[in-house]
Order: C-alpha cells, then sequence, then structure tokens
C-alpha cells in the first residue's frame, strides 16, 4: 500500500531525510487549511513526503514559486509514508485538510470526493488546456472519477518491472523469460544452483498483490479488474482469476519464492538486497526499486549487472503482453475547504511551478525517474541512466492499457479486503476458490 | 468539617467514605477525576457511539443500528483474533511469570553487584517497542540475520514467516521486553517480607528451595497478582511490537484484537466495526482485571505492609 518512491529507500537516507524533516517542520507551522503563520490570505498549505531525493526535488519546486510569488506562498511540510497517510485522512476528516493535497488518486481520492472534500478541476483544465497537453493522458485516470477531474497529476511514472540479474542468469546458462511457461522451467534451474528464483517482500503483503495484477491482466486481459473497479456483481468469479490464482500456487509451490519469503519486509528493502547480492534471480518490483538499487547495490546498477523487461505473456492469454501496471503519477487535489485566494494560489501553482523544467529535469536527474511530462526524451537520453528510463518511458507510453495499482485504485475497504486475502493465499490459508468468494462479498465496497 | 474529616487512610475503604463527612475528600478526588472523565470515560463513550454508526473516518456519520455488531460478531476474522490474543497472552503469562520471579527473588538477595545486574537486566525495558521490533526482524531475517550471518544452522529458520514459530518468536520477544519490569516488580515484593520470617525458617533448619515455597511465594501472592494483571490487561494492548515485527502476519496468524481494531479502522476506513471491536477489547480487558481481583481475594490492592 505505501507504494511511493520515497518510501523505499533505505533506512540510511530515512534517517539522513529525519533530519531534513525537522528542519522542515519548522517551516510549515501553521494549522492545515488556514491562513494563519503565513499572514497572508493567500498562502496555501501544501503536505508532501520525506525521504530523498524525492523530498528535496518536492521542497525545491515549492521553494522555486514562493520565490517567484511573494504574495501568494506555499507553506510545505513533510511526513513520513505512513504518519502521512494516517494524519491526511484524519485531517480531512476534522475538516482541517491542507489547501493541496498530495497523494495517490484513485480508491482512496474517490473517498474525498464522496465525502465532498476536494474540489472538481474539470472546468478548470478545460480552461487550461495547455496544462492538461502538458502530462501523459494515462495520468488522468485515477485522477478521474465519475467523468470528472479531481486532482492534478505530478512527480513520476512507476510501472512495475520484472528485473533481473544477469550475472546470476549467466552463471546458470539462463535466458530472461519470454513467456509463463519460460518463467516456471527458470524455478527449477535457480532452484538446482541454490539460488532463490523470485525475491519477494512477502511480509509486506502488496508486494505479493503485484504478480496477481500482471498475472490476471496477462490471463484475462485488463477487463477483469476493471468489471471489478467498477463494482460489478461477483466479478472475481470470471474463470481467468480462478486461473490466475491456481497458477500462482503452483509457483509458491514449486518453490518460486524461496523459503522464507514471508516475513521479509519491502520496507527495509531486504527484498532488493536478495536481488543485488545474487541470491535471488529475480524480482518483480516497481520502477521506484531501481534509484534504490543503484544506491544500496554497490556497483550492482552502474556495472551493468541488472537487467529489467516487462511481464511477459502467458501461454493462451487474452492478455496484450505490453500492458502495464502501476503507478500512473502521483496526485494534487485542492481542498474544497480551503479559502477561495488559497485556492487560486493553488491554482497559479499547477499553472506555474508543478514539474516546471527545473522540477522535471530534477526527477529525471537526482530521482532517476520519468516525470509524467510529454516531450522529456532529449533530457532522458542525456541522463546517465538513460537505458532504464528510455525503458520506463516507452513502456508507459506504449502501454495499451496502464492499469493503476489494485491497492490503490480500490476503495480503502476493499484494497484491506484484497490485501489481507492475498496474504491468506500465500499462506495458504484460504484456496483459490474462498479467495473469489471473500473478494466477491466487498465488490463495490 | 476539618474536625469531622476522617484521617486519611482510611479514604479507601468504601464503607465509611459516604455522606457528608467526606466532602473534603470529593474535593481532593475532583482534579483526578476530571482527568479520568475527560480522558477516559468521554472517549469511551464516544467510540460506544460511534459503534452504532456508519462512517468512513472522512465523510458524514451515518446511524447504522446494530449492524456493525451483528458484522463483527458473526465475522471469523474477531473469533481468529480473540484466540490468538489470548494465546499469546496466556503463553507470556506462562513463560514471563516464573522468569521474572525468579530473577527478582535473585536480585533481590544478592547485595554484591546488585546495582550492576539491576541495570544489565533494565536495558530491554529502556527501548522502545518499535526498536526492540525493527532489531529483532533485522536479527532473524532469514536471508540476512544472525543464522546466515553467523553460519549456525539452528538458527537459519524462518522465525516470522511460519505460523508457529512466528508466535513463540513473538513471545520471546515479549518476554525479553517485559520480563525486567516484572523482575523488579517481585525484586520490591521479596525486600517487603520481613527478615524475621527467614531467620525463623532458618531456625527450624529449612533450606533454600523449601524457604521458597514456604514463605517467599505465599508472600508474594499479592505481588503476583499484581504482575499478572499487569501482564495480562498489558498483554492486550501489545500493538507497536506486533506491527512492526510481523505485522499480524504470517497471513493472520499473529494478528490480535488490537491489530484487526487498526487495520479495520485505519487501513479498510471502517469506523463502526473498528469501535466494536475497541469497546470488546475494553470489556474483555475488564473481564479480566475484575477475575484477576476476585482470584486475589479481592483485597490485593489492600496495604500489606501491617499484615505480613
Amino acid at each position: 500500500m505505501e507504494r511511493s518512491p520515497i518510501s523505499r529507500r533505505t533506512l540510511l537516507s530515512l534517517t539522513a531525510a529525519a533530519g531534513a524533516g525537522a528542519a522542515l517542520a519548522a517551516c510549515g507551522s501553521s494549522g492545515p487549511g488556514t491562513s494563519s503563520g503565513g499572514g497572508k490570505a493567500g498562502t496555501a498549505s501544501y503536505w508532501f513526503l520525506t525521504g530523498q531525493p524525492g523530498e528535496g526535488i518536492r521542497q525545491a519546486a515549492a521553494e522555486r514559486f514562493n520565490k517567484a510569488n511573494p504574495d501568494t506562498k506555499l507553506q510545505f511540510t513533510a511526513f513520513e509514508n505512513d504518519a502521512y497517510k494516517a494524519k491526511i485522512k484524519t485531517a480531512i476528516g476534522a475538516g482541517q485538510a491542507p489547501t493541496l493535497i498530495w497523494g495517490w488518486g484513485g480508491g482512496g481520492l474517490k473517498s474525498y470526493v464522496d465525502a465532498g472534500q476536494v474540489e472538481d478541476l474539470t472546468d478548470w483544465f478545460g480552461q487550461n488546456a495547455p496544462i492538461k497537453d502538458k502530462l501523459f493522458p494515462t495520468s488522468f485516470g485515477p485522477a478521474t472519477i465519475n467523468n470528472k477531474i479531481y486532482a492534478m497529476p505530478c512527480e513520476t511514472v512507476q510501472p512495475i518491472v520484472l528485473y533481473y540479474n544477469k550475472k546470476v542468469f549467466d552463471q546458470a546458462g539462463a535466458k530472461p523469460p519470454q513467456s509463463w511457461g519460460e518463467m516456471m522451467a527458470l524455478v527449477e534451474t535457480f532452484k538446482g544452483k541454490g539460488i532463490t528464483p523470485f525475491s519477494l517482500a512477502g511480509k509486506s503483503r502488496w508486494t505479493n498483490m503485484m504478480w496477481l495484477e500482471f498475472l490476471l491482466d496477462r490471463i484475462g486481459g485488463p477487463e477483469v479488474f476493471q468489471s471489478v473497479f467498477e463494482g460489478e456483481k461477483d466479478a472475481w468469479s470470471n474463470p481467468a482469476v480462478t486461473d490466475m490464482l491456481t497458477k500462482l500456487v503452483q509457483l509458491i509451490d514449486a518453490g518460486g519464492f524461496g523459503k522464507g519469503y514471508s516475513s521479509v519486509d519491502a520496507g527495509n528493502n531486504a527484498d532488493q538486497a536478495l536481488l543485488y547480492t545474487g541470491k535471488a534471480a529475480m524480482m518483480l518490483h516497481g520502477g521506484w526499486t531501481y534509484g534504490s538499487m543503484k544506491n544500496d547495490g554497490g556497483k550492482f546498477v552502474a556495472d551493468g549487472n541488472l537487467g529489467w523487461m516487462n511481464f511477459p505473456g502467458v501461454e493462451g492469454g487474452k492478455g496484450d503482453p505490453t500492458d502495464t501496471v502501476g503507478n500512473p503519477g502521483q496526485y494534487l487535489a485542492i481542498s474544497s475547504k480551503a479559502t477561495a485566494e488559497q485556492k487560486e494560489t493553488a491554482k497559479k501553482f499547477f499553472q506555474t511551478g508543478v514539474l516546471d523544467a527545473d522540477e522535471t529535469k530534477a526527477w529525471i536527474n537526482d530521482g532517476g525517474s520519468v516525470p509524467v511530462v510529454k516531450g522529456t526524451e532529449s533530457v532522458l537520453a542525456a541522463s546517465p541512466d538513460a537505458a532504464f528510463l528510455k525503458f520506463v518511458y516507452d513502456t508507459s507510453v506504449n502501454a495499451k492499457v496502464f492499469a493503476q495499482s489494485w491497492d490503490q485504485a480500490l476503495s480503502p475497504t476493499a484494497a484491506e479486503a484484497l490485501l489481507d486475502n492475498i496474504a491468506k493465499l500465500f499462506q495458504k490459508q484460504v484456496s483459490p476458490q474462498q479467495w473469489v468468494t471473500n473478494m466477491n462479498q466487498v465488490i463495490g465496497k | 468539617m476539618t474536625a469531622l474529616a476522617p484521617p486519611p487512610v482510611r479514604v479507601a475503604d468504601r464503607s465509611t467514605s459516604t455522606g457528608g463527612r467526606s466532602k473534603s475528600v470529593v474535593w481532593m478526588v475532583l482534579p483526578a477525576l476530571v482527568m479520568f472523565a475527560a480522558f477516559g470515560i468521554i472517549p469511551l463513550l464516544g467510540v460506544l457511539g460511534l459503534s452504532f454508526t456508519q462512517w468512513d473516518g472522512i465523510g458524514a456519520i451515518n446511524p447504522a443500528g446494530a449492524d456493525n455488531w451483528f458484522s463483527v460478531l458473526s465475522e471469523p476474522g474477531l473469533l481468529h483474533a480473540l484466540w490468538v490474543t489470548f494465546l499469546i497472552m496466556a503463553l507470556s503469562w506462562v513463560f514471563q511469570t516464573p522468569v521474572s520471579l525468579l530473577i527478582g527473588v535473585f536480585l533481590a538477595s544478592r547485595k554484591r553487584y546488585r546495582g550492576f545486574l539491576a541495570v544489565l537486566y533494565f536495558i530491554p525495558l529502556l527501548l522502545s517497542s518499535a526498536a526492540i521490533a525493527i532489531t529483532f526482524s533485522a536479527l532473524l531475517n532469514p536471508n540476512f540475520g544472525l543464522g546466515a550471518g553467523l553460519g549456525v544452522e539452528f538458527l537459519n529458520q524462518d522465525w516470522l514467516g511460519q505460523s508457529n514459530l512466528a508466535i513463540a518468536t513473538l513471545i520471546f520477544v515479549v518476554s525479553w521486553q517485559f520480563i525486567p519490569f516484572h523482575s523488579l516488580i517481585y525484586q520490591g515484593g521479596v525486600r517487603q517480607i520481613p527478615t524475621s520470617m527467614y531467620e525463623a525458617a532458618q531456625i527450624d533448619g529449612a533450606g533454600r528451595v523449601r524457604t521458597f515455597f514456604s514463605i517467599t511465594l505465599p508472600q508474594l501472592k499479592y505481588t503476583i497478582i499484581t504482575s499478572s494483571t499487569l501482564m495480562v490487561v498489558g498483554s492486550l494492548t501489545f500493538f507497536d511490537l506486533i506491527f512492526v515485527l510481523t505485522a499480524g502476519g504470517p497471513g493472520d496468524a499473529t494478528r490480535v484484537l488490537a491489530l484487526e481494531m487498526y487495520q479495520t479502522g485505519f487501513r479498510a476506513n471502517l469506523m463502526g466495526p473498528a469501535s466494536v471491536i475497541a469497546v470488546i477489547l475494553v470489556l474483555v480487558g475488564l473481564g479480566l482485571a475484575l477475575l484477576l481481583r476476585r482470584l486475589g481475594g479481592g483485597s490485593a490492592s489492600d496495604s500489606q505492609l501491617e499484615g505480613a
């Protein structure tokens, strides 16, 4: 659930960020949703996440905006990922939301929309077509609820990628898998060498979910989850779902994830460490892990030992292997409880601040990721991570369907049930049939 | 008024503190009562109220009658969480009580190095649960932890990844954290026992084991009840440790009531059902505390100084 480029950073960078966060906290001392502290009526509050490099990039963008607009400033406060998630929900519930609500869109945003807590931006985007046209069209999906746009896409696109360790593959004389059958065959190959075929942080639950997302898309196509998303009755009963779950159980039974996967925690990047230390051969994980493997993995990435590819197709499946899932962007919504002046400031920030040329460059060069802005190919090509960034860019732009991760797309209630049942499936506490029954019960909730 | 006020020692005795005579006592109790009402009773009533509503924590609060109660009570999740809670409670009591009793007795009798040992034993008590959980999960990591690092095959288990092993590990970590505290209580209890009783035992020719079972243990009855009450009621609120160490996993093997409440309320945004679980948690805690008090003869909280 707490998937963001920032939260996946190492403990080291977290501690570094803690210092910066404390310094930042001093900046944003005023109460949310009020104009006190900053003094001027146009001062808008803005909460975002700690953790480098994202925190520095966000802070720099806000500071540039403040410098250019001395009368209508942003007052920003940074929060650690989990703390932010709890705080923002409580703040909105109490009518104390910041002017700019940073988030992941999808089901979370919908719960704000249903409660009438965020501004409808459809007309504004209509009047400001150049701003809309600047961004990836796919990034608007999770910002759109009932055909209305409630948030501005910002920051970066993060598809889920199948990573592999080239060194380990060379040693085993193996080739990157081109189909599900080849993936299953590789399980035996690597087990024979004493290497875990797939690194998985099972304790974190959403990490397991990535496997379901891709497998279901490749087997049944994107329509299957779409019908769940749309609340169609018994949508999980589609035979593709049972097929997907059965295949996954087969992979678990075959030892695809190794022995201790269910206690591995993605929060401290232990799963990534398995891949770059060569204890595991492959890993299905978000695009954000490239940056942290580069930071923590010694020369692993620099020496070109990290391989990456899109999830392969499944034999006989209906899905298109160019589809992808993940985070089509991050999102900024405007609190409906903010004053008219604050809303104006926020919209001005959308026009001139969000993903300006400097921020765009910073996400590419410092953040090692692809911003949701069109026409950055030349900057991407000049980056030291050009090969990976080009892959992410192409995957995101060429994907016929870029689905949002399930736990973000669904309502918090359904997402929690989903993660709970996935964890139980991986522990064999529920069978595929029970899984389908359990999940059908929370459709539309 | 002052002349008629009873001596303060007898205030605890309910039967004499009624009527106008205790006006001054009421005033003395008032600050505590106000605080207790503001931070104890009122939130509790709020939660009770919320348990009859439907609320996602953000939007409007709608009345839901007893729906939440029916749905939570009929769900297998609650029963499972109750079972795990009681299991962890019982196991941690069974494991912690004898160990802390022995350490407490040992610390109370030994004069040399007592200060040093006391500090050494109490270090775990000074650490926060989250820090302890992070440390242990790193040590127990199946790939990079103690077992893999030292190359000791026995230590190289999937400690937190298998249901039974995860519960056992949890009990161990909980005990590691709280045994120092209970040892402290027992040490205090042992040092309250009059030395004359030990001298008498010595004259009667009782050995160390006999002295322990005939004098120390019976004299510690109330201390055991106090410690057990804290242990049992405290184990209902194990949250931070379990949350960081196993997050309720693997699957739902270590999902206790408090964690179930958190997941329901703050992850699934179901404040109504979460409030039902919270109320159940309070009732279970209250019931256990009363039960332990009853077991102690109802007088465990009376002063023991004179009765020794």
